[in-house]
């Protein structure tokens, strides 16, 4: 059993190699292990004093968000509010202030949770990972990163470096909506992120929708490239219908099947209208759920 | 069966280095609250969904439930015996007595954790700012009104 707090990247991936398990914020690994659910791996190595790993670089190309940088941090990033509010949408819903504190945006991704709130916008943004191992690095994009609920094709050596996200083309917005009981402290009982492209006439030239909770992955909704050409109104009944279409959810204490069915495809309706409204250069604050009002009243 | 393996590690708490040796899986609170001994800090659902065991590690408010100790070395972790100076409270502890925000008192530190981190990082909040800040700590008493307004009393009065 071991414990290091790596000082360098190199030093955090040779202690991989060896079969030590990353914790960051240990917003999921600790919370897991509490009341003994889930034992802590053996051999630890914290990576939260990483600053290289704690950058967000952005260039032509678009943005590289360091895989320990924080969901609150995120939600106060003037250039991610503004480019990828999606992900700032749902960066600021995660758990409380002190959940925000602690929680980053690789360990989200890692954790591979089918419910996780930056999952959505991610995947609807166009998001890669950056997974690095002594053996080299490599390039993941999210649809095929997430396997499971909690399960990855990342290589047990490989640690989440950072996450890219491509520019958006100009008359772009994107958003990220979710169904809530409650307002902190809350997983989402479903939820529905878009990321779209308005053509100078109003009219849709590119269109992504991902969907929360109701797969074991965050799944992408498939067939809205022939979209293209049509106007946000009928996009956004067509994304409601092959949401609710595409979705297999699961019943549980939180909602049964039919009612995440159901609601996903609303969430998918309503996210195409505000993410097409914030592409048309409309001020909606983030978080979305609260400036449009989804979810429990104050 | 392997052996749980203990860290040695110094803890700065309120400002005070305290060596303590523990199992690398032990969590901050159980540290403060048995090691250290500082019990303002409290465990209540022991699963970060509650707040009582709230701390500022380097002012920044935690979930000390589910923090390892290890992980807190070199960060200044400040808990509730932190705010008050010697036998005088903060304006916030003492809003907090006169606006009647204390009742049982379990989830109080936390509050005051919480809140503490919310004014120094805006001191001028709406009560919308003051709920969020407040939103990762339960109370089964007061109803929140009496909490929120003694935080915004002393925004206003600091």
């Amino acid at each position: 059993m071991s414990f290091i707090i790596a000082t360098t990247l190199h030093e955090a991936l040779s202690a991989m190699a060896a079969g030590a398990r990353p914790v960051a914020g240990g917003s999921d690994l600790v919370v897991g292990a509490r009341q003994g659910r889930t034992p802590l791996p053996a051999d630890l190595v914290a990576i939260d004093r990483l600053t290289e790993l704690a950058e967000i670089t952005y260039g032509p190309q678009g943005v590289s968000i360091g895989a320990v940088v924080s969901h609150h941090t995120i939600t106060t990033h003037p250039l991610l509010v503004s480019d990828y509010s999606a992900l700032a949408d749902a960066s600021a819903l995660v758990g409380s202030p002190s959940t925000r504190n602690v929680g980053t945006i690789g360990g989200n991704v890692m954790n591979a949770s089918p419910a996780m709130d930056t999952g959505a916008p991610l995947l609807a943004l166009g998001a890669v990972a950056e997974l690095s191992s002594l053996r080299g690095t490599r390039l993941v994009p999210l649809a095929d990163l997430w396997l499971g609920p909690g399960l990855t094709s990342a290589a047990p050596d490989e640690l989440c470096a950072a996450i890219h996200l491509p520019a958006p083309m100009p008359g772009s917005g994107s958003a990220y909506l979710r169904l809530e009981y409650r307002r902190a402290m809350e997983i989402a009982v479903v939820g529905a992120s878009c990321a779209i492209t308005l053509a100078s006439d109003g009219t849709v030239a590119a269109v992504r929708v991902a969907l929360t909770a109701v797969a074991p992955t965050i799944i992408e909704v498939a067939g809205l490239d022939t979209l293209a050409g049509r106007p946000v109104s009928e996009v956004a009944v067509a994304a409601q219908v092959a949401a609710s279409a595409q979705a297999h959810p699961i019943s549980d204490l939180r909602a049964s099947a039919d009612y995440r069915r159901h609601s996903v495809g609303v969430m998918a309706r309503r996210v195409v209208e505000a993410a097409a409204r914030r592409a048309a250069g409309e001020h909606l604050p983030v978080p979305l759920n609260r400036t449009i009002g989804i979810g429990a009243a104050s | 069966m392997t052996q749980p393996s203990h860290v040695s590690i110094v803890l700065t708490v309120n400002g005070v280095d305290y060596p303590v040796t523990v199992d690398q899986g032990r969590n901050l609170l159980s540290v403060i609250r048995t090691e250290i001994g500082l019990t303002g800090t409290k465990e209540g659902c022991d699963d970060c969904e509650c707040g009582a065991c709230m701390v500022l590690l380097d002012g920044r408010p935690v979930n000390s439930c589910s923090y390892l100790a290890a992980q807190a070395q070199g960060r200044a972790i400040t808990t509730v015996e932190g705010l008050a100076d010697g036998q005088a409270l903060s304006n916030l502890q003492a809003n907090l007595l006169e606006e009647g925000g204390v009742q049982c008192g379990f989830c109080t530190p936390g509050m005051l954790i919480s809140a503490t981190a919310l004014l120094a990082l805006t001191p001028e909040p709406t009560t919308e700012d003051v709920s969020i800040g407040l939103s990762g700590n339960l109370c089964r008493c007061t109803g929140y009104t009496k909490i929120v307004a003694s935080v915004m009393r002393t925004a206003a009065r600091p």
